[in-house]
């Protein structure tokens, strides 16, 4: 135990260090203008995206519950923030964190209101009634005068300059890693084990005493607040959000990156992520077959890989390590006693 | 006189409702499936009739029929497609949704591509006076969709209660392991479930038409849940509770629309989606299944 344990902790040694670096090589590239403005943007875009995509795994591939309405959530934490900032008078570079804060907050309250009626009840109540919090909340912001209605809020100031383009990407990178790691270590922690029990069998879960309906919620709600985190990351990012922006395309976008990535898996949900966030930047022409093409992929993966193409499985770059030194050592080994 | 106008415009109103929440019911009960394409068949269907009379220029006469027929085909074929692999290999529900809601995108944007996103106006379909008792006056279109859907559901019921097809999907859904081994084709029963729900959901189309004469690609969207919604106010699962939530659902919104607010109708029913949830989550109608182990 002690000899896992240890490795464990080398592990994360390991992707924090590789986390790290991968982090100043993007920032010097930035700061440095190699990579341009446009493809900066794309990249705090990908990191968004990854905060929602995974975010998202945590309900539809540990929990096993389908929400249909994560838009809906990132557009609580979009206005939020962008209205905190908007008319707080602070300097945004204290005001940015405690938004983002406060966007994260006031998605998990709406959360709450959702996930309480539909969580307590067994079977696929909360993919619909998030498919309708999703399109309601955009009706009520299309009415609302606080959000401007289907004009939006414009003007919403970003904390990246032409001077200094990096911070957005800094918050971006950052709170995509933390948000990654978080997941990671909930899945492995006692409530992480409680909702996977949940999800493999409910009746069975309960029985054992786990609070079904608080551990579905937890999670529900775990999940509402990060993807009001990266709407807040969001609105700052674009500068004008509209009730537009927060369709229910957006939710089903977010929906691919997991099913595609697979469903429970973390690193696959980044993956799916990035590429899906890149391609088609690459492939504007193609922007109108986007959805069509995105259903048939979602039709195709559920027929015939259920579980994504990844599945549960993890890229891990520590084991492949450890996997890559063991042959060596047992290559070298093996001359050795040939040699002897 | 004013409240039971709107009363009457409700019913009108909830008849659609209903004949859409029939579908969702009926699958629901044979496959406990939540079938998210359903709402767009009411736009395949809105769409072929428009194709048909508008495009082609055919008779209404032709429309009506084969607009359907249609529909029914459709609901066959998505039955057929996307969701048959997963129900024979017992796959996960989540699997099921995702599928659904894939079928559901891809019947919206493949319609996108092919009549554009903007709106197309609809050519009245069933023209009459006004019916007048007195001071009172109600608009055609409510009369119709009230005695279609009376007519629709009146012969629905006869259908599952008295032929053999319809004792056939009772069986289904009450056991559909059992339903086989009678020898059943469960198969085929749920094929024959998804063309009914398809066909009503065709009717409906027209019904809606007739009443608000614009279809776009997007309309089975708001529409289809707020049928659901009239689904799980009735008893998801039960008939005569999917008809009894659409008229509901329908007159609340009307009354909602006349004496609190027309832009905030649909938080209204979303609202009424959650309080049922909370408070009888089996619905008007529905029965509290016990879980066996």
């Amino acid at each position: 135990m002690g000899y896992l344990k240890k490795k464990t902790g080398v592990y994360y040694l390991i992707n924090a260090v590789l986390v790290f670096l991968l982090f100043f090589v993007l920032l010097n590239l930035i700061n440095n203008r190699i990579i341009n403005r446009t493809s900066t943007q794309i990249l705090t875009l990908i990191c968004i995206n990854i905060i929602l995509a995974v975010s998202l795994n945590l309900v539809t591939g540990v929990l096993g519950q389908l929400v249909l309405g994560h838009a809906g959530f990132m557009l609580v934490g979009a206005y939020t923030s962008a209205l905190f900032t908007m008319n707080i008078g602070l300097d945004l570079k204290i005001a940015f964190p405690i938004s983002l804060v406060l966007a994260g907050l006031m998605a998990a309250v709406f959360g709450v209101i959702i996930g309480i009626p539909a969580l307590r009840l067994k079977g696929d109540y909360l993919a619909i009634i998030t498919l309708g919090f999703g399109e309601i909340i955009r009706v009520i912001a299309n009415n609302l005068k606080i959000t401007n209605g289907a004009m939006g809020l414009s003007g919403i100031k970003s904390l990246s300059t032409t001077k200094n383009p990096s911070p957005m990407f800094i918050y971006a990178y950052a709170l995509a890693a933390l948000t990654v790691f978080l997941m990671f270590t909930f899945g492995r922690s006692r409530h992480g084990r409680a909702v996977i029990a949940i999800r493999e069998d409910e009746i069975a879960a309960e029985s054992m005493g786990i609070n079904t309906t608080y551990y579905k919620l937890f999670t529900f709600v775990l999940a509402a607040f990060f993807a009001g985190v990266a709407g807040g990351v969001f609105a700052h990012q674009i500068g004008v959000i509209d009730p537009s922006k927060f369709d229910f395309n957006r939710s089903v976008e977010i929906l691919i990156m997991v099913v595609l990535g697979g469903m429970g898996s973390i690193t696959g949900s980044v993956i799916s992520a990035t590429v899906l966030t890149w391609l088609p930047e690459q492939l504007r022409e193609f922007s109108k077959y986007r959805l069509l093409v995105y259903s048939i992929i979602l039709i195709l993966v559920m027929l015939f890989k259920p579980s994504g193409l990844l599945g549960r499985y993890e890229i891990s770059i520590p084991k492949f390590l450890d996997k890559l030194f063991a042959r060596i050592t047992k290559k070298t080994a093996k001359t050795k006693t040939g040699g002897a | 006189m004013d409240f039971f106008n709107h009363i009457i415009n409700g019913l009108g109103l909830g008849s659609i409702y209903a004949l859409v929440a029939l579908g969702y019911t009926m699958v629901y009960g044979i496959v406990k499936l939540i079938n998210f394409a359903h709402g767009d068949i009411i736009m395949v269907g809105g769409y072929m009739v428009y194709l048909i009379m508008v495009k082609w220029g055919l008779p209404i006469w032709l429309a009506v029929p084969a607009s359907i027929v249609i529909c029914a085909f459709t609901g066959m074929l998505v039955e057929r497609v996307a969701y048959r692999r997963l129900l024979v290999h017992n796959a996960a529900r989540i699997s099921l949704l995702i599928t659904a809601m894939g079928v559901s995108i891809f019947l919206q944007n493949a319609f996108m591509l092919i009549f554009g996103t903007d709106p197309k106006l609809m050519p009245p379909l069933f023209q009459a006076e006004p019916f007048k008792l007195g001071s009172f006056e109600l608009a055609s279109t409510t009369v119709i969709n009230i005695v279609v859907s009376v007519i629709m559901m009146i012969g629905l019921n006869l259908l599952v209660n008295k032929t053999k097809i319809g004792k056939a999907m009772i069986a289904t859904s009450e056991d559909s392991s059992a339903a086989k081994l009678m020898g059943i084709n469960t198969n085929r029963v749920i094929s024959f479930t998804f063309a009914i729900g398809s066909a009503l959901a065709a009717v409906a189309a027209l019904l809606y038409c007739n009443t608000y004469p614009q279809i776009k690609p997007s309309m089975g969207n708001l529409l289809g849940l707020k049928a659901f919604v009239a689904a799980v106010f009735g008893g998801i699962g039960s008939i005569p509770g999917a008809m009894l939530g659409g008229y509901l659902l329908g007159v609340i919104e009307s009354l909602t629309k006349a004496y609190v607010s027309t832009t905030l109708t649909d938080a209204v029913v979303f609202g009424i989606l959650i309080i049922i949830l909370l408070v009888k989550p089996a619905g008007i109608l529905g029965k509290n299944r016990k879980e066996k182990v």
